[in-house]
């Protein structure tokens, strides 16, 4: 299994701005380890973008963002798994290859190809080139990705679209598993997980939860 | 750093298998080269003193052809993202894709020129320098695509407009990368001082280019 | 994103501009009034192009501004990326047309000024062939401009690309420069003539004045326009916000 992290996700009044319009603000949430935050509200509210503002995609209007327990000149981008609404993966490679670049890339050396693999049952499918996969199966190999390479941070939006009730059981296992290690999580969802969220963050039109 | 190279063979790999591009590139620069003779006639001497800047302006509109695709695939699938979360600085994982353009386009039609220059009647002698030429130029020309290439990542007609904002930049490129091959068929002069200068356009691209790239990168990213 | 002097507030500056507009209008017909009386009777005929050199007066000017317009706008760009002026990306938006149209006034003076001398339209030499250039690098960024919808976005691009071609210019030019030398060793002649006389600087430089404030009367109207046609595109999207809240 990871070794256990001990980092913590701390944001303080963050705020977001998109098209010259304010999403949210005056936002702030403390994680530690083993924490994980659940954010919910409904299309367009900003839940995207606060997650990639998490992953250091998008800039911050305002307010930090830090991880106490982490490495001195670490960014926060870099302690994170982000999966958004795309899969990142490329159709020319295969199942293996994907995540081999995954391994090496995010991995500084301690990455984990077989435990990626088998993550989410994907062995069978190793040598296929990741096009002839079908949608949920592309998902599965997104979030496999989560096991290429240890990381505190999840970044988890709609992690279960495509996904049929096995594989959704496997995430919300995968996220368990994550917290007991000391990590940390913020997942968007409409779907019901056993995971127990240690906090709750609802966005709605007015500004802010 | 083996993050980097990690990437870039994964990028060149990547232009291989979705082989169309390098194909089309070379295609089209055979195709381009091969109906000039139509528009100019055949007189083998025209030819021959217009060779060097055909090839030029051919190589760079091929090699502009390909240029959408340094960041937009990547783009497009979501893996940019994950990119930005990983170990390099964005100018340097600009870089490393505008040298996996290089590798994996630039170079193909660096070496194809010769046998192009057979037709529009370059002399032999000429061709050494030309492939050299053209080596030391498509650096500059891949990683000033990057800039294009990352300024119009996900707009329509993206190709065309890329084409636009950077062909007036290829200005000094094309000057003194047809400089130093005429040089060598026409005179006057000796071939050096451009080739040196086009070193020295490929040496800054290479440095100043990602950093333009990675800002535009991160605008488009928002 | 905090403004940095109070003169960054879209509604002051809207404010300044009605106020300075009449009067620079004012300045700016009595310069041109003044310019072009001085251009087309006081000066004296070039004793070697005659009455053509008189297009010196609006081509020489117009390249004065076409240059200047770019070097705003790149300061602009570094308004918008390094200090994020509000009215930085304006600025840049509403010069770039402005310049082009001078780019290529110069371009066409420079064009019949020519015919009588070189006996053709176009000559490559490195002066025109530079502005030739400048007009490309100011079509990409309109065209730039217009392809991207979201201001943020496309005013950063838009920034970049100024600087990108800020610092090509100077390398640009010199390529050019060496390229003209290379193929074109006998002398050519130089776009703005032999040594200019003395009694030809007085009509030139009120020219230029003119120009000068018409390009800035120009500039100061188009950004208002820009933070008019911003203000529109805001209330649409608040009212399409509201509509949102309305269904959800």
């Amino acid at each position: 299994m990871q070794s256990p992290f001990s980092v913590s996700l701390k944001a303080r009044a963050i705020a977001c701005e998109r098209g010259g319009r304010t999403l949210f603000e005056d936002l702030s949430f403390a994680l530690a380890p083993g924490e994980a935050l659940l954010v919910r509200g409904p299309n367009g509210v900003g839940k995207t973008s606060l997650l990639r503002q998490l992953a250091g995609l998008l800039p911050l209007a305002a307010g930090g963002l830090e991880a106490p327990g982490a490495a001195e000149d670490m960014p926060v981008s870099e302690l994170c798994h982000y999966v958004g609404h795309l899969n990142a993966a490329k159709n020319a490679l295969t199942v293996r290859e994907n995540l081999a670049f995954w391994t090496e890339f995010l991995g500084h050396g301690d990455g984990d190809l077989a435990g990626a693999l088998s993550a989410f049952g994907l062995e069978d499918l190793a040598s296929l080139p990741a096009g002839l996969l079908s949608a949920g199966q592309k998902r599965k190999l997104a979030l496999s990705r989560l096991f290429a390479a240890p990381r505190p941070v999840w970044l988890l939006d709609e992690p279960s679209v495509s996904l049929d009730t096995a594989a959704v059981k496997r995430l919300d296992d995968a996220i368990r598993e994550h917290l007991e290690a000391g990590g940390v999580a913020v997942v968007s969802t409409h779907v019901p997980l056993r995971t127990k969220f240690a906090h709750e963050l609802t966005l709605d039109f007015g500004g802010e939860a | 750093m083996s993050a980097a190279l990690t990437l870039l063979r994964r990028d060149v790999i990547l232009a291989w298998r979705e082989g169309g591009a390098i194909g089309v590139a070379l295609g089209f620069y055979l195709v381009v080269v091969a109906i000039t003779p139509f528009g100019l006639g055949p007189d083998l001497n025209l030819l021959a003193r217009i060779a060097p800047g055909m090839l030029w302006v051919a190589l760079l509109l091929a090699a502009l052809l390909s240029a959408d695709r340094i960041f937009h695939n990547d783009y497009e699938d979501g893996t940019l993202d994950v990119l930005t979360t990983g170990p390099l600085p964005l100018p340097v994982l600009a870089g490393v894709k505008c040298l996996a353009h290089w590798i994996a386009t630039g170079v193909p039609l660096a070496l194809l020129a010769p046998v192009l220059g057979l037709l529009l009647n370059l002399p032999l002698d000429a061709m050494p320098l030309l492939v050299l030429s053209m080596l030391v130029g498509t650096p500059a020309v891949s990683f000033v695509a990057g800039i294009g290439a990352s300024l119009t990542l996900g707009l329509r007609r993206s190709g065309l407009l890329l084409a636009l904002l950077v062909l007036p930049l290829y200005v000094p490129v094309l000057i003194f990368g047809v400089s130093t091959v005429s040089a060598a068929v026409v005179g006057p002069g000796s071939p050096w001082p451009p080739f040196l200068m086009l070193c020295a356009l490929s040496l800054a691209s290479i440095v100043l280019a990602p950093i333009a790239a990675a800002a535009a990168l991160r605008t488009a990213q928002r | 994103m905090t403004p940095m002097i109070s003169l960054a507030s879209p509604t002051r500056f809207l404010a300044l501009v009605g106020t300075v507009v009449p009067w620079l209008s004012a300045l700016v017909v009595v310069l041109l009034a003044v310019g072009l009386y001085l251009s087309f009777f006081v000066a004296p005929p070039d004793y070697q192009q005659g009455e053509t050199v008189r297009i010196m007066f609006i081509h020489v000017p117009a390249a004065w501004v076409a240059l200047g317009c770019y070097v705003v706008i790149a300061i602009a760009a570094l308004g918008t990326l390094i200090w994020r002026h509000p009215l930085a990306a304006v600025a840049a938006k509403a010069a770039a047309p402005i310049g082009a149209t001078f780019t290529f006034i110069v371009l066409v003076t420079g064009s019949l000024w020519g015919k009588p001398m070189w006996g053709t339209y176009w000559v490559w030499d490195a002066r025109l062939t530079s502005l030739l250039v400048l007009f490309l690098l100011y079509l990409g960024l309109i065209a730039l401009w217009q392809a991207i919808e979201e201001p943020g976005r496309a005013g950063r691009a838009a920034a970049i690309l100024a600087l990108v071609g800020a610092i090509n210019l100077p390398i640009i030019k010199f390529s050019v420069d060496w390229w003209n030398t290379l193929h074109q060793p006998a002398s050519v002649f130089r776009t703005d003539g032999p040594t200019i006389d003395p009694a030809l600087l007085t009509p030139l430089f009120v020219m230029g004045a003119a120009f000068i404030a018409l390009f800035v009367l120009l500039h100061l109207i188009a950004m208002r326009a820009e933070i008019l046609r911003r203000r529109v595109r805001a209330l649409q999207q608040t009212q399409v916000a509201h509509a949102a809240v309305a269904e959800a």
